[in-house]
């Protein structure tokens, strides 16, 4: 069996990611504990070529291995996205492992294998492509939750991820199963042919149609298939738990829209019901239920499901649309997970770095007079939050913005409506963070009091996401066009 | 072809369902990860029933990737869980009770 | 000529912002004295060029736009950071930078010796840069960004004082209540997009007269709901007592002055849009007449110098949204600017008070400060005299116009309505200033051998304003025919105008508002001037009145139980449901369906079992397993997951039509 080394050359980021795992996971036990550092460097330096090779293959629309993978400007999106927060991750973690004194390489490793799964994901053309994507991106985040091997809550964290991951790839795998009978294959244009050819009355297609939305449901982490968000991002370490709520959400919406719009657009008038139904459930949940929490990684974490009920709402206003209101509702969704990837990332890493007596700080009430303690990590709080709320001139402002134009211009202002109002709810916990860093006072001695470990990458990683954060809100006019560029490859 | 299609997806339901199940009301992790593999394998009927139907191939090669991340799958499975017999002394799924509010 | 107004239009809001980067990232490094420095001097630079360009405005008579850089744009969209020099914004600037400029100076003395004194700069400076952005913006989003940016400050700023837990919770509810009001105003944002397909007043003013009157209706209430959270209107105005826990002067300036007044820009800006739809100005010119009234009653009895104050403001803001609803645009704007000049000045005078009173702000504990601090009576007198509405101090010409507009447009009851809310405003606050400052002194012994006259960085500002609350009114003399109603007519002159009123009537009108003020007065002063006890008298004889309005008609417990506790208790209902309801929904079914538990039981005794041939522990097996689908969260995740998705196949039947495949098995 041969490839010809044009489809090589295509898949060459992905190959170059895979190689320095493989690299990593060999240099690992021969390096010493203190120099595994050189590892982060090697990965920075593998997400700097992809970048390169990535940012080349932005135009066109190129398919490999007979329409398996398929190379366009929506995957290069993808793929860059990932890159940065990739890049983010690795250093934050670098910080991250040394306060926590881990000196794992192989941690490293499973990064990239995570990212490669999720850029097979987001330039599968094919079921079985994404499938294999989803579970080497699974597989690989289930190991690093419980990186901690010594800590109860981050192998129980890991645990609990597993079994019910595994449990939603079984229902993903069962409805890909289905569309095979009904489309007698796995590719998504054939699927869409037989879709259009036989039309979406049947009830087997139907129940594929759901397993299916489970299936990446549970990924994306969307009422009611989020019960895992909030355990795990709890336990799992922070700089894994930031990678989940970034990456893996990124990459799964990528699949997502992929298969829905490439493969099963024809049904979208029955997913775009679907989906409404599943966009206010989220809505409401993850907003709700945030104003209750009392650790913040668990409110980050219904935070993170709200954001992805916000996402829906493009994705279901185009849904119910084609054309130019179908690519401007993609747009959006593209563009607001790519601003939610920058502020989530960075409180995140502020989370992460925020400790006391060697631990995390991950109790709100820990965050008690942090703005006199250590005012500038407040300050890039505030920012964060801020921008998760979607107060302007920030950026969560933009995104929540195109959002809610999409659905007003696509004629669903009642749920612009709903979702205006829980933005207005959303103030309400985001700004307790801010109450609390700003305007009380921290108990008991100095001591006790949690600080912020710094150093230079995590200051980095900090300057990033600040920039993003603002940088996007006042310039918001090159991600956008990237974006709308993006959205119409989606057929 | 003696066996109709539509008995294949019938045991395939049944094993699917099987696993679901399994996966709902059994508390060793052990046996929760054997139902998922029974709900992976109830897709490998599926895709072996259809690829016979169709004679198309591809259904068979996408039970092998199956079979591969199953196995995958257990690997990683049995790792999490020999760990978390070490920090829980416990592979019962209701002990998993820490992260709570 | 013109390149360079352009440039100073440009340079106003970029001043204070220069000031928050300074004052913000080294602030820290330097003194006090530089970092205030920093913070007025910017506030007067952008003073400054406000002059440059209000006498350019009124050279050429013209708007102005100027782009400062392209913001979002793609496909139809384009939203431009860009200014509108109008002649209504001329005015707004002129009112926030003058006032903010004295209320600088003011807290230089007001916060020395605060700890965090460069912060409230900062912020206060981050304000001005939102507010100005808020009015001399082009377009609706510029206008957001500063209606955010001007909550955000506020909530800042009310929760400066961080160590009191009142203040950290005033200041989320002032926000979240903020918020409410921002969510109808984006809407609205969103619609006139859609129906206009550009966000430019210009363009959408020129063509409003497209509307259908019900878009105009919903567009026009979606903003109001947006201008009556920001100006503390019914039934959002409980936030703007509660902002009193800042600093006096954010009180002044945010509170009073400036930024709750920016609803009243809002629905002026927008006119084109009200004056479509009867309803929503029929609606704005209730909840303004209501809350003038409703607000003034529960001045009358409260005892917090500062929330007395507040519920005066609340009340004021009333009558212009009254003015507004009865398209007196142009009065509303001037009652809007005389209001920045007294109640800043009141705001502050009240603060030298508080100052010299070591923080005591409960009128209870005061009384007879007149020979103490002179300077701070006679400045709060005028104050008083100008919002009580007796001729010529400002706070009358305003009002009369407004309340002249109501009768002379044949709303009786809602000029009843102003008119007894005069009497009554009248007569709080001559209540204020005797309980303040005559009478007998009940100081406390420690705190009244410290009263000391303010310093002369906080008295001087007072001076000017008292003077602008004194000769501020003239401006738009004669009524309806002053220089003012010249200068705005181009932006406001609407509605009613050609309604020349008679001379005899006008005269009529006035001199009624008059004596309304003058009787206010006269009662206080008959209750309150000296040592008598008739108000005692008649708030015994009247418990229930006395009592419901001293607990301000129990709005804030009504609110409290009509919305925040049920939004608590749904989060924590859904946090509940979130951790356990599967856990109830399994015991349901373990007593109620005996089906579905035997479908389950049957599946694993026949099949599961069955197959593994160890049906012999089966019944044993069987009691356990029901056991354990009680406990486990892991299963409950799981058992989520099936139900979502067994309702989303229910879902998908209910919306499948039924269409009828074309058989995909049947090739």
């Amino acid at each position: 069996m041969t490839f010809p080394l044009q489809d090589l050359l295509t898949i060459l980021p992905e190959l170059i990611v895979i190689g320095t795992a493989c690299l990593i996971l060999a240099l690992d036990p021969i390096l010493e504990a203190t120099k595994k550092d050189v590892l982060a460097w090697l990965t920075l330096g593998a997400l700097a070529m992809c970048i390169g090779l990535t940012s080349s293959q932005m135009t066109g629309r190129v398919s490999a291995f007979s329409g398996m993978v398929v190379i366009d400007a929506y995957a290069a999106f993808w793929k860059l996205l990932l890159y940065i927060v990739t890049g983010l991750t690795v250093l934050l973690s670098l910080a991250y492992l040394k306060a926590e004194r881990l000196s794992i390489g192989e941690y490293y490793g499973f990064i990239l294998l995570a990212l490669a799964g999720m850029m097979v994901m987001v330039s599968g053309a094919d079921l079985l492509t994404i499938y294999l994507g989803t579970e080497l991106m699974s597989l690989s985040l289930y190991v690093m939750a419980g990186l901690k091997r010594t800590e109860a809550r981050s192998l129980e964290a890991s645990a609990k991820y597993f079994v019910l991951g595994a449990f939603s790839s079984g229902v993903l795998l069962y409805g890909i199963s289905l569309l095979f009978g009904l489309a007698g294959s796995t590719g998504l244009s054939a699927i869409a042919a037989a879709i259009t050819a036989h039309g979406t009355g049947d009830p087997l297609l139907s129940l594929a149609l759901v397993l299916l939305a489970v299936g990446f449901g549970f990924k994306m982490a969307v009422v009611p298939f989020h019960m895992w968000t909030p355990d795990v991002y709890q336990g799992a370490p922070t700089s894994v738990t930031a990678f989940m709520a970034v990456a893996s959400k990124a990459a799964s919406f990528g699949a997502f829209l992929r298969v829905f719009v490439e493969g099963l657009g024809a049904a979208s008038a029955d997913w775009s019901v679907l989906f409404t139904v599943v966009c206010l459930a989220t809505l409401a949940l993850g907003n709700l239920v945030a104003i209750v929490q009392t650790n913040i990684k668990r409110m980050l974490a219904y935070s993170s499901i709200a954001h992805a009920g916000y996402a829906l709402i493009g994705v279901v206003v185009a849904g119910g649309h084609s054309g130019e209101g179908a690519s401007t509702g993609f747009a959006s969704v593209l563009l607001y997970i790519a601003i939610y990837s920058f502020m989530t990332l960075g409180a995140f890493a502020l989370v992460g770095m925020l400790r006391k007596e060697g631990q995390e700080s991950d109790q709100i009430e820990d965050y008690a007079g942090l703005a006199k303690r250590e005012p500038l990590a407040a300050f890039f709080m505030l920012v964060f939050l801020v921008s998760l709320a979607g107060i302007p001139p920030t950026a969560g402002f933009i995104g929540k913005f195109y959002i809610f134009m999409a659905a007003v211009n696509g004629g669903m202002t009642w749920l612009a409506i709903v979702a205006v109002i829980f933005a207005a709810i959303s103030a309400f916990y985001y700004l307790r963070i801010v109450m609390v860093m700003y305007m009380r006072e921290a108990e008991g001695s100095i001591a006790t009091h949690s600080r912020l470990e710094t150093s230079p990458a995590l200051s980095l990683v900090l300057a990033c996401a600040l920039a993003g954060v603002v940088l996007l809100g006042l310039f918001p006019n090159g991600l956008w066009s990237l974006a709308s560029q993006a959205a119409p490859l989606l057929k | 072809m003696a066996v109709p299609l539509s008995y294949y997806l019938i045991l395939s339901g049944f094993v699917f369902l099987t696993g679901v199940v399994g996966v709902l009301i059994r508390r060793n992790i052990i046996v929760i990860l054997l139902s998922v593999e029974l709900m992976l394998n109830a897709t490998n009927i599926n895709f072996v029933a259809f690829s016979e139907y169709f004679h198309n191939v591809a259904g068979q090669v996408f039970v092998f990737f199956a079979l591969t991340v199953a196995a995958a799958e257990v690997a990683v499975g049995l790792a999490i869980i020999i760990a978390l017999h070490r920090a829980h002394s416990s592979i019962y799924i209701d002990d998993l009770n820490l992260l709570k509010r | 000529m013109s390149d360079s107004i352009d440039l100073i239009v440009k340079l106003i809001p970029l001043f204070p912002l220069m000031a928050v980067i300074v004052n913000g990232l080294f602030g820290h490094r330097y003194s006090h004295d530089l970092a205030h420095r920093f913070a007025w001097g910017s506030v007067l630079m952008s003073f400054l060029c406000v002059l440059a360009v209000f006498t350019e405005t009124l050279r050429t008579g013209a708007a102005r736009e100027v782009v400062a850089y392209k913001w979002i744009f793609g496909g139809d969209l384009t939203i431009n950071l860009a200014y509108l020099i109008d002649p209504l914004t001329c005015i707004m600037l002129l009112v926030i930078t003058g006032v903010g400029f004295l209320i600088h100076v003011y807290s230089v003395g007001y916060m020395h010796g605060e700890s965090g004194f460069t912060r409230f700069f900062v912020y206060m400076n981050l304000f001005m840069v939102s507010m100005l952005l808020l009015v001399m913006g082009n377009n609706y989003v510029v206008l957001f960004i500063g209606w955010e940016g001007v909550g955000l400050c506020s909530y800042l700023l009310i929760g400066y004082y961080y160590d009191k837990v009142s203040a950290a919770k005033a200041a989320t509810k002032a926000f979240v209540v903020n918020r409410i009001g921002d969510a109808g105003f984006l809407l609205a944002i969103f619609l006139v997009f859609v129906n206009f397909r550009t966000l430019d007043y210009t363009q959408v003013m020129q063509n409003a007269a497209q509307l259908s009157p019900e878009m105009a209706t919903a567009i026009a209430l979606c903003l109001l709901i947006g201008a009556v959270g920001k100006s503390a209107q019914l039934p959002l105005y409980t936030w703007l007592p509660d902002a009193m826990e800042g600093p006096t002067p954010v009180s002044a300036l945010i509170h009073a002055a400036t930024m709750v007044t920016a609803g009243v820009y809002m629905i002026v800006r927008n006119h084109a849009i009200f004056d479509l739809s009867p309803t929503a100005m029929t609606t704005v010119a209730w909840i303004g007449g209501l809350t003038a009234l409703f607000a003034a009653t529960i001045g009358l009895v409260q005892t917090d110098i500062k929330r007395v104050l507040a519920y005066s403001t609340v009340s004021q803001l009333g009558y212009m949204f009254l003015g507004c609803g009865l398209g007196a645009y142009t009065a509303a704007v001037f009652h809007l600017m005389t209001h920045a000049f007294f109640k800043a000045l009141l705001f502050l005078s009240a603060g030298s008070v508080i100052h010299a009173l070591s923080g005591e702000q409960d009128i209870r504990k005061m009384g007879a400060l007149k020979s103490k601090i002179p300077w701070t009576h006679t400045l709060f007198l005028i104050g008083t005299i100008a919002i009580a509405g007796i001729p010529p101090l400002a706070g009358f010409w305003s009002k009369d116009e407004i309340m002249g507009h109501a009768f002379v447009h044949h709303h009786y009851v809602l000029y009843g309505m102003a008119a007894v809310g005069a009497f009554l405003t009248s007569f709080y606050m001559f209540r204020l200033t005797y309980l303040t400052f005559y009478g007998t002194s009940r100081l406390d012994h420690h705190t009244a051998e410290h009263v000391h006259e303010s310093p002369m960085v906080m008295i001087g500002p007072l001076v000017v304003l008292a003077s602008l609350s004194v000769i501020g009114g003239f401006p738009g003399v004669p009524p309806e025919n002053g220089w003012f109603h010249h200068f705005l007519h181009s932006v406001a002159g609407v509605a009613g105008e050609e309604h020349a009123t008679a001379p005899a009537l006008m005269l009529g009108l006035m001199g009624t508002a008059t004596v309304i003020a003058l009787l206010g007065w006269g009662l206080a002063h008959y209750f309150y001037s000296g040592p008598s006890s008739a108000a005692d008298a008649l708030a015994a004889r009247m418990p229930g009145v006395y009592t419901t309005l001293l607990n301000k008609y129990f709005v804030d417990e009504l609110y409290d139980r009509l919305f925040v506790e049920p939004t608590k208790q749904i989060g924590r209902l859904c946090d509940w449901f979130d951790r356990t309801i599967i856990d109830g929904l399994v015991r349901s079914i373990d007593r109620g369906t005996d089906a579905s538990s035997a479908a389950i039981t049957w599946t694993e005794k026949h099949v599961v079992y069955a197959g593994l041939n160890i049906i012999g522990y089966a019944n044993h097996l069987l009691a356990r397993s029901w056991r354990r689908l009680q406990t486990g969260m892991v299963h409950q995740y799981a058992a989520i997951i099936v139900a979502g998705l067994f309702i989303l196949v229910h879902l998908i039947l209910l919306i499948w039509t039924g269409s009828g495949s074309n058989g995909y098995l049947s090739r």
